[in-house]
């Protein structure tokens, strides 16, 4: 477990932008709670085995006395580095996202299973969607109970959406919820 | 907020005071004790029991006094509970019978008639005929009842004719559980009518039943066996029956992420027929049937609960986390009862997770990630190893899940009915009583909150459970603290041959044909101090070495260690003879009640100067 260096952070923090937009700075800035210290302190960024981890400095702390081989997660794993260095958000982080997120977009109930398998969201799905919405920005996908489901990249602006036709795609898949049950063993 | 009917149609799980399958329940109660609010079926025990009364003439004690003595024993007695045991309890019953009360023979009549009342019979004399001649017939069945000989048994064993099976088990149940009534002639006290005995001994009868019983559930014959020792028969064959069903689906509500009513909402408009678990649970629901996957709804994926036996909630709640403690759970996957500890702290303090198997990590890590819970520290670590990671005596509480051998789970996986040997359960032993030592170690007895651990298993076996708390007991200084569940059967206090700390009595066990959950064994143990050794068994020479941190012993410690340190020196410098060593505690005994520096260095220069002079001397190689 270590702390991340400068091009890793960027990595990261470039991400989370794309997501959260200037909510980025609620989730560094964010007081941590969990730990068992009067004052836990803040939330921080830690590489364990390639993943990333947003973890209370508290918990950091206590962590420390496991060894590297055999500490397995701490806190909330946000993304991990892939072998040719390239930083990828998890599904895990999906809820630090939903509670940050800059763009959203809501399902319709007859399309939420089809997003849980892994396909695109579909104009004929999309129940709502967050105006100012430009082609490319990450989105969070939530439930009309606003549930959060998954996320991923709009294709089409708000503007462009409202002449799309049914089949059109919306949003691009990344990740959604469905994962912890198809692909258990790659999280 | 149980709808009854709903309950009883599905089979679901009941309020727990409420025995799940009624019928049975009676018959077994029935089998020991002359229940006086009984339906008619029962009567034939009753009306034999009166005519028994008055062919003494002499018992004024009345029924459902004696039936109530009898239930208390059933419920503090866990001997009662075993087949062989049973006549000892036999014994008693009948003891009390003809002793007690010879006195106030009017009372006997006016409860007479209460009893009629109760079993609502109207021609008392008629059905006491009835009845007789009831008891007469199961006699005389019971005198023709003839058990298999080898030959049959061997055949039996080529082609297994599952129907006889059935119904020779259902005979020897039939005759086990009147076993009394069957020896005993009437006015006749038991023991009498022991030796000039009809039909088949009862142990006999119990061999026959064990193999019977194995041969057709499918049993080993040690496992059978351990459960004929623990079980009367009636409870047994509901016992065997409840593990050939499944027990009910049962989800627990993540209160990080939902109220269980809102999910409960939820879930109704997917088509999930579900209800509340139980007054004792706050966050469980209990699914009938359901029209989607249970095991794959968004609001599942999404974390809002998790699938969960209710069995598993009880370890949790009887630890009782409190927000911001260091809890451990030291065999932590999949998960279910970390997520429900983290959920209780409300992602405060700080989880530590441990699992050993490296397989069962993922489902550990999925599990935690999808609940949302964040205060987490997965490891793995081999749990007896954990006291030197994380430190001794550092946590507030420890959750010991310990690896069993699942003779509690028997309807989850059949396997274990014919897999499990002596030896298992033996290796089992081993390393749950490492790991619980591993566990009492690891929490500060002197925090603030805490200091409690709670040990479970999904194992019905008295060795793996009360064998263990008890060897606990005796090897740190801990103590037994009450679960806080207000059901659940008492630990055994003696079983058998064994008999263990009294106060295993607050251990709590249940069982898969009583409260509808799986078989569980919890305990929760209170750390009374941070030394290795109980309390009780201080030897003075044990606790000079131990260092014991008791303010008591203080004055006797630091003594000691004064002494030893003397002794090195003079060892090193010269060896002693033996001379010296016959003066030095005459010496040193006053000086004990005096420990001031001055008196001990005036003490030691004496002691170097008597050597010194003695040094001259031709030395005898002794030491102290």
């Amino acid at each position: 477990m270590r702390a991340l260096d400068e091009a890793e952070t960027t990595a990261v923090f470039e991400k989370l932008f794309k997501f959260t937009g200037n909510n980025l700075k609620n989730i560094i800035d964010k007081e941590s709670h969990e730990g068992p210290d009067k004052e836990p302190g803040r939330y921080c960024f830690r590489l364990q085995k390639n993943r990333v981890f947003y973890v209370s400095e508290s918990l950091v702390k206590r962590a420390t006395n496991i060894s590297r081989e055999k500490l397995i997660s701490l806190g909330i794993c946000i993304g991990k580095f892939t072998k040719g260095g390239s930083f990828h958000l998890t599904i895990q982080s999906l809820n630090l996202l939903a509670d940050n997120a800059k763009h959203k977009v809501w399902l319709k109930p007859s399309s939420e299973m089809s997003f849980l398998y892994g396909n695109h969201v579909l104009k004929g799905g999309l129940g709502r969607i967050t105006e100012n919405t430009v082609a490319g920005d990450g989105v969070v996908v939530f439930s009309m109970t606003d549930v959060p489901l998954g996320f991923g990249i709009s294709a089409k602006s708000t503007q462009d959406c409202r002449k799309l036709d049914p089949n059109g795609i919306v949003v691009l898949h990344q990740s959604d919820i469905g994962e912890y049950l198809r692909m258990e063993d790659d999280l | 907020m149980v709808p009854n009917s709903l309950t009883k149609k599905r089979g679901g799980k009941p309020p727990q005071t409420r025995p799940l399958p009624p019928p049975p329940k009676k018959k077994q109660k029935k089998e020991f004790i002359p229940e006086p609010q009984s339906e008619s079926e029962e009567e034939g025990n009753i009306t034999e029991e009166e005519e028994e009364v008055e062919g003494e003439e002499t018992d004024g004690e009345s029924f459902s006094d004696m039936s109530s003595d009898v239930e208390d024993d059933e419920d503090d007695d866990p001997f009662h509970k075993d087949i062989l045991g049973e006549e000892d309890e036999d014994h008693k019953e009948e003891g009390s019978d003809s002793d007690s009360e010879k006195d106030d023979p009017e009372t006997k009549s006016g409860k007479l008639e209460v009893k009629k009342e109760k079993t609502k019979v109207e021609g008392g004399l008629e059905t006491k005929t009835d009845i007789q001649k009831e008891v007469d017939e199961l006699k005389r069945e019971f005198a023709e009842f003839q058990l298999p000989t080898k030959d049959e048994l061997e055949e039996e064993k080529l082609k297994p004719d599952l129907t006889n099976l059935q119904k020779r088990i259902k005979e020897i149940v039939r005759f086990l559980s009147k076993f009394k009534d069957l020896r005993q002639e009437e006015g006749q006290s038991w023991k009498k009518s022991l030796s000039k005995a009809e039909g088949p001994s009862r142990k006999d009868l119990v061999a026959q039943l064990q193999l019977d019983l194995c041969a057709y559930y499918g049993y080993n014959e040690f496992l059978m066996g351990v459960l004929v020792e623990m079980f009367p028969v009636t409870e047994l064959l509901e016992l065997i029956e409840a593990y050939e069903k499944p027990r009910p689906i049962c989800i627990r509500t993540n209160t990080l992420k939902a109220r269980r009513r809102d999910l409960a909402d939820v879930l109704l408009n997917r088509g999930v027929n579900l209800d509340p678990l139980s007054k004792w649970s706050k966050v469980g629901l209990v699914v009938y049937d359901s029209q989607v996957p249970i095991g794959a709804t968004p609001e599942y994926m999404a974390g809002y609960y998790m699938l969960q036996s209710a069995s598993s909630f009880l370890p949790c709640m009887a630890l009782a986390p409190q927000e911001n403690e260091k809890v451990v759970d030291m065999a932590a996957a999949p998960g279910g009862k970390t997520t429900y500890l983290a959920a209780l702290m409300k992602n405060s303090g700080i989880v530590y997770a441990n699992e050993m198997k490296e397989s069962r990590l993922k489902s550990l890590t999925a599990n935690l990630q999808r609940m949302g819970v964040t205060n987490t520290v997965a490891s793995n670590y081999d749990g007896k190893e954990l006291p030197r990671v994380l430190g001794m005596n550092t946590v507030d509480r420890v959750l010991l899940d310990a690896p069993c051998s699942g003779t509690g789970v028997i309807s989850k996986d059949e396997s274990v009915k014919a897999s499990k040997s002596l030896e298992d359960i033996q290796n089992c032993v081993f390393l749950q009583k490492q790991l619980i030592l591993a566990a009492i170690d690891m929490v500060d007895a002197n925090s603030e909150t805490g200091g409690f651990i709670v040990y479970s298993t999904c194992s019905i076996m008295v060795p793996e459970n009360e064998a263990i708390i008890d060897y606990a007991l005796k090897k740190r200084d801990v103590q037994l603290v009450s679960c806080g569940l207000d059901f659940g059967r008492p630990g055994f206090t003696r079983f058998r041959e064994h008999r263990f700390h009294h106060s295993l009595d607050k251990t709590r066990r249940f069982y898969p044909h009583v409260h509808n959950m799986d078989g569980f064994f919890v305990a929760k143990l209170k750390k009374m101090s941070n030394m290795k050794q109980p309390p009780k068994s201080l030897k003075p020479s044990e606790t000079v070495e131990q260092a014991v941190p008791v303010d008591s012993s203080n004055d006797e410690k630091i003594q000691p260690e004064v002494k030893s340190q003397h002794k090195k020196g003079k060892d090193t410098i010269q060896v002693n003879s033996g001379s010296t060593k016959t003066s030095k505690p005459k010496e040193r005994r006053p000086k004990r009640k005096f420990p001031s520096r001055e008196e001990l260095s005036q003490a030691r220069e004496e002691k170097r100067k008597a050597l010194r002079k003695k040094n001259s001397k031709p030395i005898g190689n002794v030491d102290e």
